[in-house]
């Protein structure tokens, strides 16, 4: 039953990449920009959880809600100083930008504390429980259950409210939207906004898992999670999940059947082949029709 | 009801309007007939507030509109409906209505108002759950209509909404428009076909390349010999 087990652990490092795609993907769908600093909003989650639990004694539910929020503002902040004023540039250059607030988030955590890693506090209880024969720690089934909330909570808002609408409804036609007395920029915030909290929560979820975090771990699952956003289909919320759970299945499996080096160049092979044999991912749209 | 004094409008380095004034009263529907890139629907886009004119003021109702954001400008009741129908062709047909009545918070009042587009457009009705972007042009454009009406707006500006249609299909949008007029909805219509839209206007107002050349009631310029002869097709 060690398949059973792989399966879990791949699952569960799956929906972290999932919630990182999830940001990646919606911000993508919304403003047509890869937003390489979307990686390192996931480490700052990660640190201000770490903090959150060990300087200030709070749980994992409080931490990871401490988290999300201020993840969002940074989001936000993000959004409005550096790509905001770019709206009517050129793509390379608001991904040129993007790349520059990946690296000035990530030096600017270094010199305030160093390149030193840390230890998550343990926060969650970690027993095992068996099912089927298979040992399964109770934190995946936690990391889980929290994806799958949060998850929900996105289809809930992305389809079922206001603002929900006005997203969907900016990311295909902004001006169209605008007609419809729908405020744009407000719009691309709030996207940004939650795109970050998600990415907050991954980040807390990740410290809790795999106890080391330190400020360049947003560089490689934040690759990883844009992988999975394009394996899904960029700009598609549902390929976002479903691109980051086979992304880690697959990780998981190439470690498991001896090839562990291997998994990172995993990734990235199925990037490669994802762009030369269907460029528009799993639930990806085809180019859009004019009428 | 609208004024508009003297407006300039670039796009980029063209000048795409030219010293535009115009005037739409309350209750009318007026229309603004012209070739192809005479500046139509930039006319509609800086009205609506997609584009900024240069000089020049718009004044609506008592306030100036011009360089205003849009979602301002559709708080005041000015509704848009844009060339080429720009559904949200990802959305149902409800959502598409909904999303129309984006500024309103009145649900009872919205619920309403959905089912009276759907006895405007009773096809509406029957695609209520459909994705949108599977509707046919005809059904595409009215709902793009009804879309801009759940704002409730006292001007419908409505940009082209013959274009690429059955004879058949402009026929029934044409009479939809009166019907929405007669209800009390002011009506600033831009169209290619010249003959349908000069048939239902009060006014018209005839564009060619960004400058107005040309206006009067809908009889008069229906009668006059400069535009038979270069939108109504000669004799």
């Amino acid at each position: 039953m060690e398949w059973l087990q792989q399966l879990v652990n791949g699952i569960s490092l799956g929906s972290i990449y999932a919630l990182i795609a999830l940001g990646y993907t919606m911000v993508y769908g919304i403003i047509k920009l890869i937003n390489f600093a979307h990686g390192d909003v996931f480490m700052l989650g990660a640190f201000i959880g770490f903090y959150a639990i060990a300087r200030w004694d709070l749980g994992f539910f409080p931490a990871l809600i401490i988290s999300m929020l201020l993840c969002a503002i940074i989001g936000v902040i993000i959004e409005r100083v550096a790509y905001k004023r770019l709206r009517n540039a050129t793509r390379i250059a608001a991904l040129i930008t993007a790349i520059g607030v990946s690296l000035l988030i990530e030096y600017t955590v270094i010199f305030f504390r160093g390149a030193s890693p840390e230890a998550y506090p343990e926060v969650l209880p970690n027993t095992s429980i068996s099912i089927l024969g298979a040992s399964i720690s109770s934190q995946s089934i936690m990391i889980l259950a929290v994806t799958i909330v949060l998850m929900i909570l996105l289809q809930f808002i992305v389809h079922k409210t206001k603002i929900g609408k006005a997203m969907r409804a900016v990311s295909h036609d902004a001006d169209a939207a605008r007609l419809m007395g729908i405020n744009v920029d407000n719009t691309i915030s709030a996207t940004f906004a939650i795109g970050s909290a998600l990415a907050g929560a991954a980040g807390v979820i990740f410290g809790v898992y795999y106890t080391r975090i330190e400020p360049l771990m947003g560089v490689l699952p934040g690759l990883k999670a844009f992988v999975a956003a394009v394996l899904g289909g960029i700009g598609s919320i549902p390929g976002a999940m479903v691109g980051g759970l086979v992304l880690g299945v697959v990780e998981t499996i190439v470690s498991a059947l001896g090839y562990s080096l291997w998994r990172d160049a995993a990734a990235f092979v199925i990037l490669i082949l994802i762009l030369i044999l269907k460029p528009s991912g799993i639930f990806g749209k085809n180019a859009r029709e004019k009428v | 009801m609208l004024k508009v004094n003297n407006i300039d409008v670039f796009y980029g380095n063209i000048h795409a309007l030219k010293d535009i004034s115009l005037e739409v009263n309350e209750g009318e529907i007026v229309t603004l007939i012209g070739a192809n890139g005479a500046g139509k629907s930039t006319l509609l886009k800086t009205l609506s507030g997609l584009l900024k004119p240069k000089n020049g003021n718009i004044l609506y109702l008592t306030q100036q509109i011009a360089g205003k954001p849009a979602q301002t400008i559709v708080k005041s009741g000015i509704s848009h409906v844009p060339e080429g129908r720009r559904v949200f062709s990802n959305m149902s047909v409800e959502e598409n209505l909904e999303l129309g009545a984006y500024l309103r918070n009145d649900r009872d009042g919205i619920k309403k108002d959905i089912d009276y587009v759907y006895e405007l457009f009773p096809i509406l009705d029957e695609r209520r759950k459909q994705l949108s972007g599977t509707l046919s042009g005809g059904e595409q454009q009215m709902l793009a209509m009804g879309r801009a009406l759940m704002a409730k707006p006292k001007l419908l500006l409505m940009d082209e909404p013959s274009m690429g249609l059955a004879p058949l299909v402009v026929k029934k949008i044409f009479e939809i428009i009166k019907t929405v007029n007669s209800q009390g909805t002011t009506v600033l219509l831009v169209e290619q076909n010249a003959n349908m839209a000069l048939s239902i206007a009060d006014r018209a107002y005839v564009l060619e390349t960004g400058k107005i050349v040309l206006s009067g009631t809908a009889k008069e310029l229906q009668e006059s010999e400069q535009v038979k002869a270069a939108y109504l097709g000669g004799l």
